[in-house]
Parts: C-alpha cells; sequence; structure tokens
C-alpha cells in the first residue's frame, strides 16, 4: 500500500523550543491513526503541519502527492484533499449550518448554490443532523457544532482528515455521539489522523496508535499495544489516564 | 427678556434651508460610502505584516485623528489650491470628510477584526480558502456586524461635523443658514430651525442605519439579537 500521508526526519520549532524532533511515519490510504501522548508532546503540532498551518524547520512532508514542506506549493490545492476539525470547532458564527458547509465549495470549487445546499444536505445526513442545516452555531450544543463541523470538512470531499483534539472541549455525551460519527467515517474507508485522549476510541478504531514523547514517535502499533506498553513512558502516560 | 420670536421671517427661507439639508444629506452619504471603503483598507492594511504599509496606515489614521478637522479642511483646500488642483467647493469638501472619516472608521473595523478568533481563519484556511475570501466572507463581515454601533454613530457624528464645511462655503446646511442670518438678522430663530433640520437628519441617518442592519445581518434578524 502507498503512502497517503508521509512524513521524513520532520523538525519545527517555535522560537527556542524544538517541538518536533525528526518525526518520521507513513501513513496508508483507509488508514485510522490515533496519536496519543501528552500536553507539548507535538502531536497537535505534528498535525498541524501537514495541511501547513505550521511551516517545518527541515525534512519532508508528502500528503496526496503534494509536497508540503516546498514553500512553492500552492496551499489551497494542497487543502482540497486534506480536511481538518479542530478542537474548538471554529464555526462561523454569521453563517447558517447549510452556509458554513456550502461556502467552501462554492468559493474554492465554483459549485453552484443549489448543488451546494444538497452537498450540505448530503454531508449532514452523515453526521446526523439534517434537520438543523437552518440552524446558526449558537443554536447549537458543542456536539452538533462539532458534528457540523466535520460535515463542513466532507463537503470538500476530502482524501485525509486530520482531528485535533475534536473531543477534548465536550462533556462524555456529547463525545459519544461525536465519536460515534467519526467511527462511521473510520468504517467507511475514510484516511484519518486523530489526535485525541480518547483511550478507548484509539484501541476500538484505531488501525494503528502512535505515541508521542518530546517530539518524537516514541512508540507505535496497533490498539492492543495500549494493553501491553513496550516503554516505560507510554506505561506511564497511560497510568496516568486512568 | 423681551426677545419676541419670528420665525415668519424665515420662511420664504424655507426652500434654502431644504437644499442645504440636501446638500449635506448627499455629502454624508458620499462619505460614508467612501469613507467605510478607506476605513476597511486601512484596517486591512494596518494589520498587514508589511512594516511599510502598517507604518504608514497608521500615520494616515494618527495624523488625522490627532488634528482638528477644521484645521484639515483648511490645509487640504488651500493645500491643493496652492499647487494648482482647483476642486469645486463640494467635492474638497467631501473629500475632506472622506479622509476625516476613513481614519475614524479605519481604527474601528480594525478592533471588529481584531475580535474574529484565531481559529476562524485557520478552519477557513484548511477549507481552502484565499486570503481574499477570508478577509471578506470570515473577518470583514462578522467584524463589522460586530462594530456596527460604533461605525454607524461615527457616521452620525461626522454628519454633525460636516457643518465645518461651511468654512470654505460648502453651500451645506450651516452656510445656508449663516447666509439667511445676515440677510434677515433673525439668527436664534435660524439656528434653532437649523439644529431641528440636524436632528431630523440624525434621525433619518440612523433609521437608514438600522434598516440597512436588517439586510446585511440575517442571523440578528433571526435570532432577535439587539444591535
Amino acid at each position: 500500500m502507498s503512502a497517503v500521508v508521509s512524513l521524513r526526519d520532520v523538525h519545527k520549532r517555535f522560537g527556542q523550543v524544538e517541538v518536533l524532533r525528526g518525526v518520521t511515519l507513513d501513513i496508508a490510504a483507509g488508514e485510522v491513526v490515533a496519536v496519543i501522548g501528552r500536553s507539548g508532546s507535538g502531536k497537535s503540532t505534528a498535525l498541524r503541519c501537514i495541511n501547513r498551518l505550521e511551516v517545518i524547520q527541515s525534512g519532508t512532508i508528502e500528503v496526496c502527492g503534494h509536497a508540503v514542506h516546498d514553500p512553492a506549493l500552492d496551499l489551497r490545492v494542497l487543502r482540497q484533499d486534506v480536511g481538518m476539525v479542530f478542537q474548538s470547532y471554529n464555526l462561523f458564527p454569521h453563517l447558517t449550518v447549510a452556509e458554513n458547509i456550502t461556502l467552501a465549495p462554492r468559493r474554492v470549487k465554483r459549485t453552484p448554490r443549489a448543488e451546494a445546499r444538497s452537498l450540505a444536505e448530503e454531508a449532514l445526513a452523515r453526521v446526523g443532523l439534517s434537520d438543523k442545516i437552518d440552524a446558526y452555531p449558537e443554536q447549537l450544543s458543542g456536539g452538533q457544532q462539532q458534528r457540523v463541523a466535520i460535515a463542513r470538512s466532507l463537503a470538500m470531499h476530502p482524501k485525509v482528515m486530520l482531528f485535533d483534539e475534536v473531543t477534548s472541549a465536550l462533556d462524555p455525551h456529547l463525545t459519544g455521539e461525536v465519536l460515534k460519527v467519526m467511527e462511521g467515517l473510520a468504517r467507511g474507508g475514510m484516511t484519518m489522523i486523530v489526535v485525541t485522549h480518547e483511550m478507548g476510541f484509539a484501541r476500538r478504531v484505531a488501525d494503528r496508535v502512535i505515541f508521542m514523547h518530546t517530539g518524537l514517535v516514541w512508540e507505535t502499533g496497533p490498539g492492543q499495544m495500549l494493553a501491553a506498553p513496550q516503554t516505560p513512558e507510554l506505561k506511564d502516560f497511560l497510568a496516568a489516564d486512568l | 427678556m423681551h426677545y419676541r420670536f419670528d420665525f415668519a421671517a424665515l420662511e420664504e427661507y424655507w426652500p434654502d434651508f431644504l437644499s442645504g439639508a440636501l446638500t449635506t444629506l448627499q455629502m454624508t452619504a458620499v462619505a460614508t460610502v467612501l469613507g467605510l471603503v478607506i476605513g476597511i483598507l486601512c484596517a486591512i492594511g494596518r494589520r498587514s505584516p508589511r512594516a511599510w504599509l502598517s507604518g504608514l496606515c497608521g500615520a494616515y489614521v494618527e495624523a488625522v485623528r490627532n488634528t482638528p478637522y477644521l484645521i484639515q479642511i483648511f490645509f487640504i483646500f488651500f493645500g491643493l489650491s496652492s499647487i494648482g488642483v482647483r476642486l469645486p467647493v463640494l467635492a474638497a469638501a467631501i473629500l475632506t470628510l472622506v479622509i476625516n472619516v476613513g481614519a475614524y472608521t479605519g481604527e474601528i473595523v480594525r478592533a471588529g477584526m481584531d475580535t474574529i478568533p484565531a481559529g476562524q481563519v485557520e478552519a477557513a484556511e484548511s477549507l481552502g480558502l484565499s486570503r481574499a475570501q477570508i478577509y471578506w466572507d470570515i473577518i470583514l463581515r462578522p467584524a463589522l456586524e460586530r462594530v456596527y454601533p460604533a461605525l454607524t454613530s461615527q457616521f452620525v457624528l461626522m454628519m454633525l461635523a460636516s457643518s465645518i464645511t461651511s468654512q470654505i462655503s460648502a453651500e451645506e446646511l450651516t452656510a445656508v443658514a449663516n447666509n439667511i442670518t445676515s440677510i434677515t438678522f433673525r439668527s436664534f430663530e435660524t439656528y434653532i430651525v437649523v439644529a431641528f433640520l440636524y436632528l431630523a437628519l440624525a434621525v433619518l441617518l440612523k433609521l437608514a442605519f438600522w434598516g440597512l442592519a436588517q439586510a446585511l445581518f440575517p442571523r440578528r434578524r433571526r435570532l432577535g439579537t439587539p444591535l
């Protein structure tokens, strides 16, 4: 299987602080990867480097055939292939759910209004929120807002989706409804990189778990590795989680 | 106190009052539109990472906001004519208004833009929107919505300040009033009438801005959020 996302010896510094210290990893088409680790371990930064919300200092990143490390890359082309969902949802508050979802297809892909609307309906059906199409974000619960954010991303038909701690702001009940949507996507064959603190999700849904520590990929393996950690750092991390 | 009011003396000048008020309204309308455009461009310029651009816009804002409007009028009007540019008085008056209000709206719009969370912009970037599209759809629209009350009261203030352009004899409401008093010597009555006309214009303006908000900000209308 060829890699859809591939990082080679990626280094990223914020000022004096080296957040990524040589990250190398490959993610295949259709693979669901959970990235776990302490705050400050570099997992969110690694994710943000993949669609170049952060610029790396050295190494290479290839995503769907785009050389992300190349300063000459057309970011708009890259970002049509990569969807991203954030911890704080980041819905556009002045737009309805439908407008949130149709904005990018209409502006970026020049999709006609009616067609964009049916894209929105289709995406909302996938996250189970068809009845909220004309609501404004502030009328929705946090879980619903996050599902709309997922639908907004889906409407661009990305090849890879990045999830950056998308349930960290939600209570357990709302977390459950968002994770269910993500599980559905995973089963549908979407390539997903999920930075998460939800160990249950990592164990159950992910094809592979990556444990990051001090800016490095420290340990990696199938979901079962969480039951039998090899390194003392992962053991520590999992113990703290209980 | 034996002042006897004589409003009848002003009756024949009613058409002049109205045409003065109309001129004030026209100046205000043009200066509001152009001033808003300048203000938006200036706000974007000040937020630019290019130091020369944000410096330039900052210098303009500070220069305008820290000098008297009357001096700005003279500076532009006499400055232009001494370098050989002869503008019609009304055009010159509108130009000074635009330059003046552009700086104030620039600061208001910038404050609004600064309240847009960085995450919104990142989300838009992740969706593949261009810089210009992000500015238009994600930053400017909600920013204007947020600062709308401050913005509109600035335009009302500008309308009132336009009376100062009577100093270069733009034929707006105050200049008309000055002419009428010098003919009728009924200063008190004249300025009472003028005060009420300005008040009426201000109310009219506020109504227009309210109506515009209803059309521009559907979320406020739908959710009943007060502006």
